[in-house]
C-alpha cells in the first residue's frame, strides 16, 4: 500500500488542484490534464474527467483558455479516435463563453477533434454539435459555429448537406454583426467545402448578400472571400460573379472597404487570371492608386511592384507608371513612404531602358525627399536598381542624400543610416567607399548619442567582414587607434568596445600587435570607468590571444587592476582573471 | 443623411391628434437621504444608463463605483409572455432591484503630469450582453474600463483525495510535486489496466446560491490628454469611441493597446482654441456615422467613410444667432453639454444650458423644437457665471418612442416635453416622493414678461434664489443626470446621492 501511495500522491495532489482556490494551481493542473488522464485510464477518463471538466466549465477564462487547448489534443486520453465524441461537449460549453480568445481555441480544438473523427460519429455527434451551435441563443455560440462548418460538411449525407448550407445562409443574415462578420470571415473555408454545382448558387448568393451588408466591417471581410471564393470557381465562373464585385468593392463609399481591396488586389489578380486581371483590374487599380484617403494610397503603393509583375512591361509602363509619378509627390509622407520602399522592386520589370528613362528621375526626387524615412526607404533596397542600370548613374546624387542623413539631427535617422553602410560599400566598392564614406564611418564613433556609437563600432566590424582584414589593417584601424587619446571619456569607451568587436575578425595577430598594446595602455586611464572596460575587453580578448601573451601581458595588467582603489575596477579585473584561469584550465 | 435614413415611426408617423400629458407617478427611490444626513461627496451619482432591452439600469458615482439595478417586475422576456398571458402585470409599473456593485475606479496620480486623476464615473455605457454576462464600459478623465458582470453559482467542493487540514505537503506550490509525477507512471501500463483505483476528482456540490462576480477584462488607457466627456459603442458590436475635450479616439473592444485618433481639432497654436468637444455619440444604427457637439453650440456629424481622419465634417447643426440678443453670456450659455441620437437615429436632443433643441438631421438649417428649460434663470446669467453654475452640464434624453424629452435643472426638477407633432405638454417635476409637489408656471410664457417681473423680485440671492412666481430655487441641488427607459415610460435620475425613478 505504501508504494501505491507514493505513486499516487502527486497526481492526487494535481486532481485536488483543479478546484483549488489559487488561479495558477488551477491552471497547472489544467495544463498536466493528460497527466491526470492516464493516472485515471481511458474509461474513468470518459466517464469522469470529461463529464468533471464538463460541469465546470465557469472558471476564469484564463483556465479555460488552457482547457480548451487541452481538450483539443484529448483524443489518445480517451480511448482514441471511436471515443472522440465524448470531448465535443465540453468543447461546445466552451464555445459559447464571452471571450472570444477561448471560444477560438475552443472552435480550433473542435476542429482537430473533428478532422479525425470517423465519418458515422462526425454525422450522430459533430454535426449536431453544429446545429445547436448555430442556434444558439447567445450571439458568440453563433459566431463559434460558424467556424466549424467546413469540417462537419464533407460528412454529411445529402439532406443534412442542404441543411447547413441553409442554416450557413441564415448566420450569413444574423441580426447580430458580429455573427456576419464571423460568417463572412469563414465563408471561404466552407465554400471550399461544398460541391461545385451549388456554390455557383448557393454560395455565390450568400455570398452577394453579405456584399451587400450596410455594416462596413461585414463588407470588409467580403473582399477577403472574393480571393478565396475566386479561387475556387472556375475562371469563367469567377469572371463573370467575382471581378464586378471587386470593381464594385475597389469604388465602395468606405475608405476602409477600398483599403482591404487595395491590399488583396494582388491575391485578387491571381484569381482572375491575367487576362481578366488586365482588362478589368488595372482601372480599378489606378483608381486606388489615386484614392483621395492616403490610407488608401499607402497600401495601394506598397503594392505596385507585385501587381507591375504580373503586367507586361508595356501596360506597366503606360497605365501604372503615370500615377507612380503621381505618387512620388504626394502630399503625404506615409504614401512616398511606402512607395520608396518597393518602387526600387519596378527596375527589374521595367528593363533598363525603361528605368533609366522613366524610373530613375522618381528614385531621385524620392532620394531628395524631405522626410528622411522615404529616402532611408530607397537606400535599403539599393541592391535591386544596381542589378539593373549599375551604381554609377546613381552614385552621383546618392552621396548627397547619405551624407545629409548621416548627419541628420533626429539621432533614430542616423542609427537607419549607418545599418545600411555595409549594403552600401558592398554595393559601391571599395573604391567608392573609400573615398566618400570612410571619413563618415569615423565621425559616428564620436557622436553625441550612445546608440550611434554602439551602432559605428558594430558597423566597423562589419565593414571589416566585408572588405577582409587586409583593407582594414589599412584604413580603419590606424584611425581607430589614433582617437584612443580623445579627450572625452564616453569616447575612449567607443574606442574600446570596437577593438574589441574588430579583434575576432582581425585574428591573434594584428590583436596581439596593434590592438592589445592600446587597450594595455588605456588601464593607466584616470577615468575608473575606462578601466574597468579595459578588464572587460581584455576578459573577451583571451580567447583569441595566444596563452603566452596572456601570461605576460594581460594577466599582470589585470593584477594590478584588481589591486585598484575602485571598488568597480576590481570587481570587473577579478572577473576577467578568473575568466583567465578557467581558459588556460580548459586548454 | 440624402434621404436613406428609414423613417422613424417617432416623428414621421401621424402622432395621436392630442396626445395627452402623461401623469408621472413617483416609482422608487436607491439611497434617499434622510433629513439631516450629510451627503458624502463619493456618493454622488455622475452617471446613469439603462441598458438596451432596459433589464438593467446602471448608475456611476464620484466614489468611481459602479451600481448596477435589475429589472424586478418581470424577470425575463419568457416570463414576461407567461405574465402577458395570465393577464398579470398590466397594471403594474417596472420596478428595479438592487443588483450588484463594483469598484470600477480607484483614484490615481499621473507622475509625469503631477496629476490627480479622480476615481470618478464620466460616463457608463453598456455593451452586448453575451452568454449571461453583463458587459459594460465605465470610464473616468482618463481611463477606460471593460467589465464583465457575471452570475456564478456558488460550488463547494466537498471530497477530495487528501484531507486539506492532514499534511503540511498539501499546503507546498504543486509545481515541484506536480512536476515529477509522470515519472511514477511507467509508461502507460496504468491506463490499460483501469488507472488507479484509488484515485478520485473532486466531488462539487452546487448550491442554489448564486453570486456575482464583476471582473475587468480590459483597460483602455494613455490614449487621452485632457478628460474624457463621453463614449459610445458603435453598431457594429465591436468598436467604440471616446471623446476629450480635443480629440476623439476609436478603439476595438478586443484590443486595448491602441487606438485611432479619428477626430482631432487640436490647433496648432492652442492660443487659436476657441471651440472645444463637448460630447460624441455614434449612430444607433449607421456604424460609419458619428455626432459630436462643441462649447459654441455646434453639432457636427462625421462620416467615417470618407476619411480615416475625420477633421471635416459631413454636415454641421447650427441654429443662426438672431441679431441684437447677443450678450457677454451668448456663447457660454450656447455650448452644449449632452447630445443623444433618437432610437432611429433620425433626430438628434442637445442641451444647452437654457434649451433642448431637437435637431432633425435631414434638416441643418435650425432645431425642428426649442424647449426653454428654466427660462426664469435668464436674467441671473450674471449671478451664475459669477459662482460658475453657468458651466454645469446637464444630459438629456429621450423617451424610447421618440415622442418624450426630458433634462433636468436647478433645485433637483427635472422637465419632460412633448416633442410630438402639435404637442405642447411641458411638465416639471421634482426629484422627491411627490414628484408634483411644486408645479412651475407654464414655461412657454413669453420671455420678456419673466424679465420684468423678475426684475422687480430680484433679490441679491447667492445659491437660492426666488424665481418670478416666488418659487425659490436652489442652484447647491442640481440634475444633472437622468435616463429614460429605452421602452418604457420609466425616468431615472440623480439628486444628488439619490437615485430616483418615476413613472407614467
Amino acid at each position: 500500500m505504501a508504494t501505491m501511495d507514493a505513486l499516487i500522491y502527486p497526481i492526487a495532489i494535481l486532481v485536488d488542484e483543479l478546484k483549488n482556490d489559487d488561479i495558477q494551481l488551477r491552471l497547472n493542473s489544467i495544463r498536466r490534464l493528460s497527466t491526470i488522464a492516464r493516472a485515471l485510464g481511458e474509461e474513468r477518463t470518459r466517464k469522469e474527467l470529461i463529464p468533471f471538466l464538463s460541469e465546470n466549465n465557469d472558471d476564469q477564462d484564463e483556465v479555460l483558455l488552457a482547457m480548451a487547448g487541452e481538450l483539443g489534443v484529448f483524443i489518445p486520453y480517451v480511448g482514441g479516435v471511436e471515443h472522440a465524441h465524448v470531448l465535443l461537449s465540453p468543447l461546445e460549453t466552451l464555445c459559447t463563453v464571452e471571450e472570444t480568445c477561448v471560444r477560438d481555441k475552443a472552435v480550433e480544438s473542435l476542429c482537430r477533434i473533428g478532422a479525425q473523427m470517423k465519418e458515422s460519429n462526425i454525422v450522430d455527434w459533430f454535426i449536431p454539435v453544429v446545429k445547436r451551435l448555430a442556434a444558439g441563443e447567445w450571439f458568440t455560440a453563433r459566431v463559434s459555429s460558424c467556424g466549424i462548418f467546413h469540417i462537419a460538411y464533407p460528412s454529411a449525407p445529402d439532406q443534412l448537406k442542404a441543411e447547413l448550407r441553409t442554416i450557413y445562409g441564415q448566420l450569413c443574415q444574423d441580426d447580430m454583426p458580429m455573427v456576419r462578420r464571423a460568417a463572412a470571415s469563414n465563408l471561404g473555408k466552407f465554400a471550399a467545402t461544398v460541391e461545385q454545382s451549388y456554390l455557383k448558387t448557393g454560395i455565390m448568393s450568400i455570398f452577394d448578400d453579405l456584399t451587400q451588408d450596410d455594416q462596413d466591417s461585414v463588407r470588409l471581410l467580403a473582399v477577403e472571400g472574393c480571393a478565396a471564393l475566386g479561387k475556387l470557381l472556375e475562371p469563367q465562373d469567377c469572371v463573370a460573379h467575382i471581378l464586378p464585385v471587386i470593381v464594385n468593392f475597389s469604388q465602395d463609399k468606405s475608405w476602409r472597404v477600398r483599403y482591404m481591396v487595395a491590399n488583396q488586389l494582388y491575391e485578387l489578380c491571381e484569381a482572375a487570371g491575367p487576362e481578366h486581371s488586365r482588362e478589368h483590374l488595372v482601372p480599378a487599380y489606378v483608381r486606388l492608386l489615386r484614392d483621395n484617403e492616403a490610407e488608401v494610397r499607402i497600401a495601394a503603393a506598397g503594392k505596385v511592384t507585385k501587381f507591375c509583375r504580373i503586367l507586361s512591361p508595356q501596360l506597366a509602363i503606360q497605365r501604372i507608371l503615370p500615377c507612380v509619378k503621381e505618387l512620388s509627390s504626394d502630399s503625404s509622407q506615409h504614401v512616398r513612404s511606402a512607395l520608396a520602399s518597393v518602387i526600387m522592386g519596378m527596375a527589374p520589370v521595367l528593363g533598363k531602358d525603361a528605368t533609366i528613362e522613366q524610373l530613375l528621375p522618381i528614385f531621385l526626387s524620392l532620394l531628395k525627399d524631405e522626410f528622411p524615412d522615404v529616402r532611408l526607404n530607397i537606400i535599403s533596397k539599393l541592391d535591386q536598381v544596381n542589378q539593373v542600370i549599375g551604381i554609377d548613374l546613381l552614385s552621383q546624387s546618392l552621396l548627397p542624400a547619405i551624407v545629409e542623413l548621416a548627419e541628420d539631427r533626429h539621432w533614430r535617422v542616423r542609427l537607419a543610416i549607418i545599418e545600411y553602410i555595409p549594403l552600401l560599400a558592398s554595393q559601391l566598392g571599395v573604391g567608392f567607399f573609400n573615398d566618400k564614406l570612410g571619413a563618415l564611418c569615423m565621425q559616428w564613433l564620436e557622436d553625441k548619442v550612445f546608440s550611434i556609437r554602439e551602432a559605428a563600432a558594430n558597423n566597423l566590424k562589419r565593414l571589416a567582414e566585408e572588405f577582409g582584414p587586409e583593407w582594414a589593417m589599412q584604413h580603419i584601424i590606424p584611425r581607430v587607434l589614433e582617437k584612443i587619446n580623445n579627450p572625452h571619456y564616453l569616447c575612449r569607451m567607443t574606442i574600446l568596445q570596437a577593438i574589441s568587436l574588430l579583434a575576432p575578425v582581425m585574428g591573434a595577430e594584428i590583436t596581439c600587435q596593434k590592438l592589445l598594446p592600446v587597450v594595455i595602455n588605456s588601464s593607466k586611464d584616470r577615468v575608473p570607468n575606462i578601466k574597468f572596460n579595459v578588464a572587460k575587453v581584455l576578459q573577451t580578448l583571451v580567447s583569441i590571444l595566444d596563452q603566452s601573451v596572456v601570461e605576460k601581458t594581460v594577466k599582470p595588467c589585470l593584477v594590478e587592476l584588481s589591486e585598484d582603489p575602485d571598488v568597480d575596477v576590481r570587481y570587473y579585473a577579478n572577473q576577467a582573471l578568473q575568466a583567465c584561469d578557467q581558459i588556460m584550465m580548459s586548454s | 443623411m440624402n434621404g436613406a435614413v428609414v423613417s422613424e415611426p417617432a416623428a414621421a408617423a401621424a402622432s395621436p391628434p392630442t396626445q395627452a400629458s402623461l401623469e408621472w407617478r413617483f416609482s422608487q427611490v436607491f439611497g434617499e437621504r434622510s433629513a439631516g444626513e450629510e451627503v458624502q461627496d463619493v456618493d454622488i451619482i455622475s452617471a446613469i444608463e439603462f441598458n438596451k432591452s432596459g433589464q438593467h439600469l446602471a448608475t456611476g458615482d464620484r466614489g468611481g463605483r459602479v451600481v448596477l439595478f435589475e429589472r424586478a417586475d418581470v424577470k425575463d422576456s419568457a416570463c414576461r409572455k407567461e405574465a402577458e398571458k395570465a393577464d398579470y402585470s398590466v397594471s403594474r409599473h417596472p420596478e428595479f432591484r438592487y443588483k450588484t456593485e463594483f469598484q470600477s475606479h480607484e483614484p490615481e496620480f499621473d507622475y509625469l503630469k503631477s496629476l490627480e486623476i479622480e476615481e470618478k464615473i464620466n460616463k457608463i455605457k453598456w455593451c452586448q450582453a453575451s452568454n449571461g454576462a453583463l458587459v459594460l464600459l465605465s470610464t473616468n478623465d482618463k481611463t477606460i474600463k471593460f467589465w464583465k458582470v457575471q452570475e456564478k453559482k456558488v460550488k463547494k467542493v466537498s471530497e477530495m483525495n487528501l484531507n486539506p487540514l492532514k499534511g503540511p505537503t498539501n499546503g507546498k506550490p504543486a509545481g515541484s510535486n506536480a512536476r515529477g509525477s509522470s515519472a511514477y507512471l511507467p509508461n502507460g501500463d496504468i491506463s490499460k489496466s483501469g488507472g488507479l483505483p484509488l484515485l478520485r476528482l473532486p466531488v462539487v456540490v452546487t448550491s442554489q446560491e448564486t453570486s456575482l462576480a464583476a471582473s475587468c477584462r480590459r483597460v483602455f488607457t494613455h490614449a487621452h490628454d485632457y478628460h474624457i466627456n463621453s463614449i459610445s459603442n458603435n453598431s457594429d458590436g465591436e468598436t467604440f469611441i471616446s471623446a476629450d475635450d480635443l480629440r476623439i479616439n476609436l478603439w476595438n473592444l478586443e484590443i486595448s493597446n491602441q487606438s485611432f485618433n479619428i477626430i482631432d481639432v487640436k490647433p496648432t497654436n492652442m492660443e487659436d482654441l476657441t471651440e472645444v468637444i463637448t460630447s460624441a455619440e455614434f449612430h444607433p444604427t449607421h456604424c460609419n456615422t458619428l455626432a459630436y457637439s462643441s462649447s459654441k453650440g455646434s453639432i457636427r456629424l462625421v462620416d467615417l467613410r470618407q476619411s480615416a481622419l475625420c477633421d471635416t465634417h459631413s454636415q454641421i447643426f447650427e441654429q443662426p444667432e438672431s441679431p441684437g440678443s447677443r450678450s457677454f453670456f451668448t456663447e457660454i450659455i450656447a455650448s452644449i453639454s449632452d447630445i443623444k441620437f433618437s432610437k432611429g437615429g433620425r433626430h438628434i436632443l442637445s442641451r444647452d444650458y437654457m434649451t433642448l433643441k431637437l435637431w432633425d438631421i435631414n434638416m441643418n438649417s435650425g432645431p425642428v423644437a426649442t424647449f426653454q428649460v428654466h427660462e426664469y434663470l435668464r436674467p441671473k446669467l450674471c449671478d451664475l457665471y459669477e459662482n460658475d453654475s453657468i458651466f454645469d452640464k446637464f444630459e438629456c434624453c429621450q423617451s424610447g418612442d421618440g415622442l418624450r424629452v426630458a433634462t433636468g435643472s436647478y433645485s433637483n426638477i427635472f422637465r419632460v416635453f412633448g416633442s410630438g407633432a402639435g404637442s405642447n405638454e411641458a411638465t416639471t417635476l421634482e426629484a422627491t416622493r411627490n414628484p408634483t409637489r411644486r408645479q412651475l408656471q407654464n414655461p412657454t410664457r413669453p420671455a420678456r414678461s419673466l424679465c420684468t417681473l423678475t426684475r422687480v423680485v430680484r433679490r441679491g440671492a447667492e445659491s437660492t434664489g426666488i424665481d418670478a412666481n416666488g418659487n425659490s430655487y436652489d442652484l447647491t441641488t442640481k440634475l444633472l443626470h437622468l435616463a429614460w427607459h429605452p421602452s418604457e415610460n420609466v425616468i431615472a435620475c440623480a439628486a444628488a446621492n439619490s437615485l430616483y425613478m418615476y413613472y407614467a
